[in-house]
């Protein structure tokens, strides 16, 4: 006997429709005004703001690669500053000594830190939980000491100044506004990538071997191959973002690359929605904005409000910004669901 | 003889969702009452609505108090032994440790309960050292199970013991369970979905479905209903 | 060889005082499963406790036992203010706010006390003992340490609470089916863990000097000798402190100069957790799939 079937679509196309429009073209739109919104938006601001906006985007991509390794693969870092710093060094070494090009040193950079990344993700494999985030806490230490200790390379305690880079003469835009458009690129290409690999099949690896390492293993997913490409592909990142650091900054010195650096990345994950891409934004404002904003509402105790900070927000929205916002969207759609039905009914 | 557990009207939630929509239920002093169903008719949501660990509405009584706004420390203490879902075992520590702990609510060393249990389970016995993550299953339902009888409890809940368990293993199981029943003078509440083991062993029973109880009689009676013995024993 | 014993014995000293507060650090993981990157900032707010009372004129025991009092105290509201309301949330959540912890209390401490060294009394005379090997108060802080380790070790293991403590940090749910009230062993757990962490605020003040960051160093330290030792184990929180302090001590006299010491400390003890993940008595779990 036939029987009325009720087929109930995937809930990734549960709303086709809203106004006229298709979902995706939605996207699309909101991308684009974002996009406008981005490139507008230096020209509006100071200096000083245009630059902390860069920094932003800078931290963005640190936490980023954060967000891969422990997000969606579920080993923990506190030692990302240590890379951050790794790929700053790189990048003002080659560009102090060997006068490379500011641009050039990017792939130098997220070479070195790739490397490093699995060469340090081999040995980890061996870690899990605390005992990873202790020979992470090492690495974050050591690199302060070490970067202190070859000082004929490093510069020492007074590390190495640097001469920012001019904007193309043609362009017509100052260095401040050029630097926000180049971190911005990196920002974009950083995403994309990301993007790729984590809603790929990468990506799905890492997440099997976060939630059931077992399971994972079983269905024939190579452990140590993915966790280390995640070590490599995380630092690498991190790196990058350490290199756009130094270039923008102008200067690095031993003093900027301590533990406190690899525990606001962690912070900075966790309040954007570790495993999230867009939360690495949020988590990147986060650590740009909110020491200076605590320093102006109280000069006594500024880390005491960060840290208030801090915990509100692990309060209100343990998963993260995005974490926790995401899922309140998926609900706004399925409580568009009878709109749209109506709406593409007509 | 009075009930000594009266569920009357109950509802239960999960955050906004209403899973169980009014049921009575009852278990007799010293008898067993077992809770059948398929998969999501609210047989475990009953349990935990009984130990407080969901949100419900309606009467609770058990050995004539209220459970309602009891949390559920409070209701162990009382006397309620539940072995939940997955046996709930402390995995980390070991048998003894695990025994130990049913001890908690009571007075007293808790020596004479555990040899006690070791009579009823001499398999833990051996391995009273031993860590109770490496037991296997039906080991770890027996130490469940004994770790529930430690707290001298006067009703034992048991959330599936034929869980995940070869069938061999099931009828030692609930032999034991027989002899505890007499032996200990508790009474006891069991959910299954082996259907047809537990009305053997049960006196009582009720059917469950999404939410309602929908039949309900004694074990003998139920046995002996056809569209019973069609949808649930397979006979 | 004498140096050699003396450079021994002084680690020793500053390891117990990693010792003490790695057994804090395991304390709080074992009732509720955390680690607690707040650990040695209360430490040291209750060392400014014991301070300001000595200042005042309590003599130093009675300061003490109140400091201890109160950080007990002030460990049960912590747990029941601020981490239980994200007990349940993943963990990351709970080790930020374990961070934020760390930054509120370091920041307010220098409000309150300022950033300028003080000096603190010592209980132990510094007498040189043993022909100049070890000094009666390096002597009293290791005693104190295997003191603390002694009481502990019985509490965990011999006491029905210290039972339902480890029962109720493994599986919440299972240990209220067991009439545990859970809530309240969180609580105990962390104030006596911010007892513990006041008593190693006390015996390194004297050393180090009074001051906020007193305890910064000290924590990375106790937190690699409690991994090292296995988070678990209160015995291996001891002994993996004593551990670091020595190590730390003997590769920066003989091996490394000090820029590179905590970096070549740590590397060795890394080196051991490679050979033993778990650490030197932890236990691993083991889990039947």
């Amino acid at each position: 006997m036939a029987q009325d079937l009720t087929i109930t679509s995937p809930d990734r196309f549960a709303v086709d429709r809203y106004a006229g429009l298709r979902i995706d073209a939605w996207r699309w739109l909101g991308a684009l005004a974002l996009m406008a919104l981005a490139s507008l938006l230096p020209f509006a601001l100071s200096n000083y703001h245009v630059f902390e906006l860069t920094m932003v985007m800078i931290y963005a991509i640190a936490v980023l690669g954060l967000n891969i390794l422990t997000g969606y693969n579920g080993q923990i870092s506190l030692g990302h500053g240590g890379f951050f710093a790794v790929g700053a060094y790189t990048a003002a070494i080659l560009m102090h000594r060997y006068g490379v090009p500011y641009w050039a040193t990017l792939p130098p950079a997220a070479f070195v830190c790739f490397v490093l990344g699995i060469l340090f993700g081999l040995p980890a494999l061996r870690f899990e939980g605390h005992y990873l985030a202790l020979v992470t806490i090492a690495m974050a230490l050591a690199t302060p000491q070490f970067l202190k200790y070859f000082d004929t390379w490093t510069g020492g305690q007074q590390g190495i100044n640097l001469v920012k880079p001019s904007p193309p003469a043609w362009l017509g835009i100052d260095r401040d506004r050029w630097l926000y458009f180049v971190a911005l690129v990196c920002l974009l290409l950083a995403i994309r990538v990301a993007a790729n690999m984590l809603h790929g099949r990468t990506g799905r690896a890492f997440v099997a071997i976060r939630d059931h390492p077992i399971a994972a293993a079983a269905m024939g997913i190579n452990l140590a191959r993915y966790k280390t490409i995640a070590f490599g592909t995380s630092t690498m990142f991190t790196g990058v973002a350490g290199a756009l650091s130094a270039i923008i900054i102008g200067f690095v010195a031993p003093e900027s690359f301590t533990l406190v650096l690899s525990i606001s990345f962690l912070v900075g994950s966790a309040v954007g929605g570790i495993a999230t891409i867009s939360g690495a934004i949020v988590g990147g404002a986060f650590i740009e904005f909110v020491p200076n904003l605590a320093n102006d509402i109280s000069d006594a105790a500024p880390w005491a409000i960060y840290g208030v900070a801090m915990l509100l927000l692990m309060y209100a929205m343990p998963l993260g910004v995005v974490g926790t916002i995401g899922p309140w969207l998926g609900r706004l759609r399925r409580y568009l669901q009878p709109a749209a039905d109506a709406a593409s009914r007509r | 003889m009075a009930p000594i557990l009266e569920l009357r009207r109950v509802k239960a939630f999960y955050g906004q969702s209403e899973v169980l929509h009014g049921i009575d239920m009852a278990v007799e002093d010293g008898g067993i009452a077992v809770l059948l169903g398929a998969n999501g008719a609210g047989k475990t949501t009953t349990l935990r609505a009984i130990c407080g660990m969901v949100r419900s509405e309606g009467d609770i009584v058990f050995g004539g108090q209220s459970l309602k706004r009891r949390t559920t420390e409070q209701i162990a203490s009382l006397g309620v032994a539940h072995v939940p879902e997955g046996r709930g075992t402390f995995m980390s520590l070991t048998v003894e440790e695990n025994l130990r702990l049913g001890h908690y609510p009571r007075r007293g060393r808790p020596h004479d309960g555990m040899q006690r249990m070791y009579g009823y389970f001499p398999i833990l016995a051996q391995r009273r050292a031993q860590q109770a993550g490496s037991l296997s299953g039906g080991e770890q339902q027996m130490l469940a199970i004994a770790r529930a009888l430690m707290m001298g409890p006067r009703l034992l809940v048991l959330d599936e013991p034929s869980f995940g368990l070869a069938p061999r293993i099931v009828e030692d199981i609930f032999t034991i369970i027989d002899r505890i029943r007499r032996e200990e003078r508790v009474s006891v509440l069991l959910v299954e979905q082996n259907a047809s083991l537990a009305l053997e062993l049960a006196d009582f029973a009720y059917l469950l479905e999404t939410g309602y109880v929908v039949t309900s009689g004694s074990t003998k009676a139920l046995a002996d209903d056809p569209q019973i013995r069609r949808s649930y024993l397979g006979y | 060889m004498h140096e050699l014993l003396e450079q021994i014995s002084s680690g020793l000293a500053v390891g117990a005082v990693y010792a003490s507060l790695a057994l804090a650090l395991v304390m709080i993981y074992r009732s509720t499963d955390l680690i607690n990157f707040a650990q040695g900032e209360m430490a040291m707010f209750s060392t400014y406790i014991a301070w300001t009372l000595v200042n005042a004129g309590v003599p130093f025991w009675a300061a003490f036992v109140i400091t201890l009092a109160t950080s007990f105290a002030g460990g049960l509201v912590i747990e029941r203010v601020i981490i239980r309301p994200v007990e349940t949330a993943p963990v990351l959540a709970a080790v930020v706010v374990t961070i934020g912890l760390n930054l509120i209390f370091n920041s307010v401490a220098g409000w309150i006390f300022t950033y300028t060294l003080q000096e603190f009394p010592s209980p132990f005379p510094d007498r040189p003992l043993l022909g100049a090997l070890i000094t009666t108060r390096d002597l009293g802080v290791i005693g104190v340490t295997l003191l603390m380790l002694v009481l502990l070790f019985a509490f965990f293991r011999f006491t029905s609470a210290g039972l339902a403590m480890r029962a109720a940090a493994q599986n919440p749910q299972s240990a209220r089916l067991c009439g545990i009230p859970v809530g309240r062993m969180l609580m105990f757990g962390w104030g006596l863990a911010a007892a513990i962490g006041a008593v190693a605020g006390i015996m390194v003040a004297p050393v180090l000097f009074l001051d906020p960051n007193m305890m910064g160093g000290v924590l990375i330290y106790a937190f690699t000798g409690a991994l090292l030792g296995g988070i678990t184990s209160p015995v291996g929180a001891v002994v993996g402190g004593l551990i670091v302090g020595v190590t730390e001590n003997l590769v920066g006299t003989y091996l490394i100069p000090s820029q590179l010491k905590l970096t070549v400390a740590l590397g060795l003890i890394i080196v051991v957790l490679l050979l033993r993940p778990n650490g030197l008595f932890g236990t691993a779990v083991i889990q039947r799939v």
